[in-house]
């Protein structure tokens, strides 16, 4: 299992050709408490860097991305119950999609967990 | 509002709330707190159970004086007279000792700002009103006030003092430790308080978020040991513009710049209670030919309370359909209200829809989402009355 991040601050753990994907506590820290999530249906297709879903806080809603090209599998309706759970835990239980990739190629443009937490140091 | 070259202005506690963490923003000109470290929704609650210290000193207070104050009921007359020249209520017949949210108003009748206006409780200040307007229209209401004052009476800006408010169920409680003289006052009213451990302040019984409080003006130099002894206090945490925008918008309260602006009357904005029953039947103030027909014949558009009935929030600009599909109105202010639970709005809808319980749509992402209009506020005020 390998972890890569965007720059739009998503987060895919692959495992195989099924990655589940989330948004990084960097994030989810910078968003303040969430309040409401519109997650894609199973059986969408996404493409790399289009628009996934959607994460509203108390303040303001933000898109949140596809980092790779592919179909939604499952999204995560604990999530959609209880949003807080992506501020308490947004690399695990917070997680807000499995998707089957449509083209692994397409994982080599990110990061790795230290290059995303040095560009986090930049923002 | 301002070009990003110009310098953000910063308030007295600047550099507390960067020493609690505060999260800070451009607003109104001003580099202010969002939010400290515990969160908007954290902030939010806290303030509707205990209370909460806002910095709100990036407003505009300010005194309009006749050249010599005392003079009772006559200097009174002669200064709320300039005042009434821009503003549709009746601050002549103000009681002594309070203040009155009123809207200033161009020659149109549109709205160019909301402010406080406050006339003093004693005889020896009578000629002076205190008035507090909006960070982001300062500089043109007090340009505006001093223009149709003439050189009958002096407006003094107070960017010497800070404006500190305290909000929630426990203010009156915290208050009375620290400035006792302010405990007697009821829902807005007002008053100076003399020598205090914090220099001379005025206190007034108000705020922007429904609940009971104290808005207090302190000399700049006061400003932060004032609010360090009211953070020391348990019941009092530091709340940012964040939670103040959800606290006013669950009280149904107006944020100029969104909910109104010039192109709205005190009519269409449903705040057709300022304009007192004196002003109407002498119809002397700006723009009151076509406020007095707005009044007798109604207006296409009103503000109103939106309630999505999901779970969705709908932002400003959201357009209102009815259940037909018409595009009926649009999202002024809407978001997210922790004591409601659940999504708020405001807007403005074509007045056939404006009935409380009417039935409509928001397209929000291109979708249709199921909502109602509502009476607001939507959490109930607790003023002290």
């Amino acid at each position: 299992m390998t972890i890569y991040y965007t720059s739009e601050h998503e987060w895919i753990s692959v495992e195989g050709d099924v990655g589940t994907v989330g948004i990084t506590a960097f994030a989810a820290g910078k968003l303040g408490d969430v309040v409401f999530i519109e997650l894609p249906d199973a059986g969408k297709k996404v493409k790399k860097e289009g628009d996934m879903a959607v994460v509203e806080s108390v303040k303001a809603a933000s898109d949140v991305y596809a980092p790779v090209s592919g179909d939604i599998l499952e999204a995560n309706a604990a999530i959609v119950d209880d949003p807080a759970k992506v501020n308490a835990d947004p690399e695990g239980e917070g997680w807000f999609v499995k998707l089957k990739l449509a083209n692994a190629g397409e994982l080599s443009g990110l990061m790795d967990k230290t290059a995303y937490e040095a560009f986090c140091a930049t923002q | 509002m301002t070009e990003p070259s110009k310098p953000l202005l910063k308030t007295p506690l600047h550099a507390l709330h960067v020493k609690l963490g505060a999260r800070m923003v451009e607003f109104g000109g001003y580099d202010m707190p969002i939010q400290y470290p515990e969160g908007i929704m954290a902030e939010h609650n806290w303030t509707r159970q205990h209370a909460g210290l806002f910095d709100v000193s990036h407003m505009g207070p300010s005194f309009l004086s006749l050249p010599q104050l005392g003079g009772g009921e006559e200097a009174h007359r002669k200064v709320a007279a300039i005042v009434e020249k821009l503003v549709p209520s009746d601050i002549a017949r103000l009681a002594p000792g309070k203040v009155q949210l009123t809207v200033l108003l161009n020659e149109d009748g549109g709205i160019v700002d909301d402010l406080m206006v406050g006339r003093p409780p004693h005889d020896d200040q009578q000629g002076g009103l205190y008035i507090v307007v909006n960070a982001g229209t300062k500089d043109n209401d007090f340009a505006l006030i001093q223009k149709t004052a003439g050189s009958d009476a002096e407006l003094y800006r107070a960017d010497d003092r800070a404006l500190i408010a305290l909000q929630g169920p426990e203010a009156e409680a915290v208050i009375a430790g620290i400035l006792p003289d302010a405990v007697p006052l009821t829902f807005m009213q007002f008053r100076q308080i003399k020598d205090t451990p914090f220099g001379n302040v005025i206190a007034t019984r108000c705020g922007y978020t429904g609940e009971d409080g104290f808005e207090i003006l302190v000399p700049a130099e006061h400003a932060e040991a004032f609010a360090k002894k009211l953070l020391s206090d348990a019941r009092v945490k530091p709340i940012g513009l964040g939670a103040r925008d959800s606290l006013r918008l669950e009280g149904g309260m107006c944020l100029y710049g969104h909910d109104i602006d010039a192109t709205k009357t005190p009519v269409s904005a449903s705040l057709a209670w300022m304009i007192s029953k004196g002003r109407r039947d002498r119809g002397d103030f700006p723009g009151a030919q076509r406020i007095m027909s707005e009044l007798k014949n109604g207006v296409p558009s009103k503000r109103v309370g939106i309630k999505p009935l999901g779970r969705a929030p709908a932002r400003e600009g959201t357009e209102v359909h009815s259940v037909d599909g018409q595009v009926i109105g649009v999202v002024t202010s809407g978001g997210f209200g922790p004591t409601v639970n659940g999504p708020v709005a405001q807007g403005y809808v074509d007045t056939s829809y404006a009935k409380v319980g009417t039935p409509v749509k928001l397209i929000v992402r291109g979708k249709e989402l199921d909502a109602e209009i509502a009476s607001m506020p939507f959490v109930p005020a607790k003023y002290k009355r």
